[in-house]
């Protein structure tokens, strides 16, 4: 066993034996255990030489040794952080030279003659508490100053959201956005490159079951419901059918959702098809077929004997299928 | 953009610390197993859960679309790496194929960075070692760590091997360190050229004449054979991305100084011009708005001021 210089990695406590080789090949296993315990003693024998050797500073507990940085690198978990451009004031100051001054939280206020908090309940010269407030020279007879007062603080107000977004902005474009914005604005998570997936709101899920029920041959009249499920109302299903895709229409700029305009649209739409073309909308032909068949394949079971106990196959049930498209919605059937 | 966000103090900082930082602190790591496991890795994953007791999270439930080596089976992973904070996993499955299979990966930016995938053999838990309970290494203390064989530098799976096992036990980086809180070292000894032997053991600091106590190990914690199976090299935009360390904690030059003999240390002073305009105005200006006030009481009487002519130098 040639023992030439380890390779000390003094920062991560490592010892490296290159040269290492066993003497004797595949011997027991107690064999290689015993002579892995030796050559580790002498790697960290060395090591803690090199360790012990370095200056130290005494403490309560024991000696305190500065460790150097480790030699061998690994690798980073996170993407190295961005640094954040400064912002409008952050410039501002910079190119005048102001220096930021930390203000004290109490204030004394000379009227009460006490110590009070700069900011919060009871606060030194608190804007709201000012009784009277004396007239200008040049104040208009007929304006309420305190009116004025609180228009101006909320401009002040919108004034510095609008410069916090706009500093958000800055960040957001150089990729540095502190993390908790970046976790509320967008729902990406903190590291940024990773989208989360999407999940399903309610109204998106009964929308996709409703589709997938208008799309089946009987409108999804007979699709087996969940516990809780609705029945899906036919001005809906045709709303669906008519505004599939609802954000290449009007746009929604009256909140989110449906804009108003958007909803009249659809129920100037609505209307036509209900009324002129409730004919084209189910194939009667085929339905009134439909129930002939069944019909007729019953009566060959019972042996053409109780045709007239056809109480189920009311033959006004097609019409109260057509009436039910005529005129305003109901709750039964199903376009298809 | 309707940003309207004010995360309460403790959120905000739980939220601060899963950031990316300028310098890392320590790395989490990721226990879990497949659908299978032996009792030979159940036990195993809880005895590294052990060792790395702090800065570890344990799954117990079964895993089955876990595959880390297949382009499709590492998206679980990826997601509880994200939810976890955890960027080091540990994955222990069993099959006929690959008994006893344990993979060590890594992640960057919750993204499969790296993986090894070792086979135990001949392990030994830590109960079946008998020592003196006073020798025990506490939680959380800086490993040693011996790596023997000139394998682990010419075999490639075993160089990626040792890499992986330092990040897994190294703990935190840090610049001070207690020398009476050293107790345990991890030492591998390759045995072959895809097999080592991994052992965990604890130190006895014996006195010495010298400062340097002398070292003696004693075996306590689990010991293993490790044969490594499989493993995937990172992409080399990827490893190059990840080695990246912060441009400040590069050297600084100190510019403008030299160092005299006679005169010690000399440095060198440049002003730059002085811009009028944009220099910072007093706030105090009441001696214009006096004059201004005045000027303007008496109207148009005033001239405007005339002009200074620029006169040489007398």
């Amino acid at each position: 066993m040639a023992e030439t210089q380890y390779e000390v990695d003094l920062g991560n406590l490592l010892a490296f034996d290159a040269h290492h080789q066993f003497a004797s090949p595949p011997s027991s296993r107690e064999e290689i255990v015993k002579e892995a315990l030796e050559q580790g003693t002498k790697l960290v024998q060395a090591v803690a030489d090199a360790l012990f050797n370095l200056p130290s500073t005494e403490d309560l507990e024991g000696p305190i040794v500065k460790l150097p940085a480790p030699t061998s690198k690994l690798p980073r978990e996170k993407p190295l952080p961005k640094p954040r451009p400064p912002t409008k004031w952050e410039v501002f100051a910079q190119k005048k030279g102001i220096q930021k001054r930390n203000k004290e939280k109490l204030v004394f206020d000379e009227q009460t003659g006490s110590w009070k908090r700069r900011h919060g309940y009871d606060r030194v010269n608190d804007d709201n508490d000012i009784p009277i407030i004396e007239a200008k020279a040049t104040d208009e007879p007929g304006t309420d100053p305190f009116a004025e007062r609180r228009k101006e603080k909320k401009s002040k107000v919108e004034k510095q959201e609008k410069n916090r977004l706009h500093n958000l902005k800055q960040a957001q474009k150089a990729g540095a956005l502190p993390s908790h914005i970046q976790l509320a604005a967008t729902s990406l998570p903190i590291t940024g490159t990773q989208t989360m997936p999407k999940k399903v709101s309610k109204d998106e899920l009964q929308n996709v079951a409703g589709m997938a029920a208008t799309s089946t041959a009987s409108g999804g009249k007979f699709d087996k419901k969940l516990p809780g499920e609705k029945p899906q109302s036919m001005k809906r299903s045709i709303e669906r059918l008519v505004c599939s895709d609802t954000t290449d229409f009007l746009p929604a700029v009256e909140g989110s959702g449906m804009g108003d305009m958007e909803r009249q649209q659809t129920e100037k739409v609505l209307n036509k098809l209900i009324s002129k073309n409730s004919h084209e909308i189910l194939n009667v032909e085929k339905a009134v077929n439909m129930y002939n068949v069944k019909r007729e394949k019953r009566q060959r079971k019972q042996g053409g004997g109780q045709s007239s106990s056809s109480s189920k196959f009311k033959p006004n049930k097609k019409s109260f299928k057509k009436t039910s498209h005529k005129g305003s919605s109901s709750n039964k059937g199903k376009s298809k | 953009m309707r940003i309207k966000t004010q995360t309460k103090g403790r959120i905000r900082r739980e939220l601060d610390k899963r950031a990316p930082k300028l310098v890392e602190t320590g790395k989490k790591t990721l226990i879990l197993h497949g659908t299978k496991t032996s009792s030979v890795l159940n036990s195993v994953l809880t005895e590294i859960y052990h060792l790395k007791k702090g800065n570890s999270i344990k799954y117990s439930r079964k895993n089955d679309k876990i595959r880390p080596f297949e382009s499709g089976g590492e998206a679980s992973l990826e997601f509880f790496s994200l939810k976890t904070d955890c960027s080091l996993f540990v994955f222990g499955s069993h099959s006929k194929k690959r008994p006893n299979n344990l993979v060590l990966g890594r992640t960057y930016d919750h993204h499969i960075y790296d993986l090894v995938e070792v086979g135990i053999e001949n392990f030994r838990s830590m109960e079946s070692f008998s020592y003196d309970k006073k020798l025990a290494p506490q939680i959380g203390s800086k490993p040693f760590f011996a790596f023997i064989g000139e394998a682990f530098e010419s075999v490639d799976e075993l160089k990626h091997l040792k890499e992986v096992l330092l990040d897994l036990f190294r703990g935190e980086v840090v610049t001070n360190l207690n020398l009476a809180g050293l107790d345990r070292v991890y030492v591998c000894t390759a045995v072959s050229s895809n097999k080592i032997f991994f052992s965990h053991c604890a130190l006895r600091l014996k006195k010495s004449g010298t400062v340097v106590p002398r070292m003696e190990l004693v075996e306590v914690g689990p010991s293993m054979d490790m044969v490594v199976r499989r493993h995937r090299h990172p992409d080399d935009s990827l490893r190059k991305e990840a080695m990246k360390t912060a441009p400040e904690l590069t050297k600084k030059k100190v510019k403008n100084v030299v160092k005299d003999d006679i005169q010690g240390k000399l440095g060198k002073i440049y002003i730059p011009d002085q811009k009028v305009g944009d220099m910072p105005l007093t706030n105090n200006v009441k001696g214009l708005k006096e004059e201004r006030r005045e000027a303007k009481m008496k109207g148009e009487d005033s001239k405007p001021t005339p002009k200074k002519q620029k006169q040489d130098a007398e």
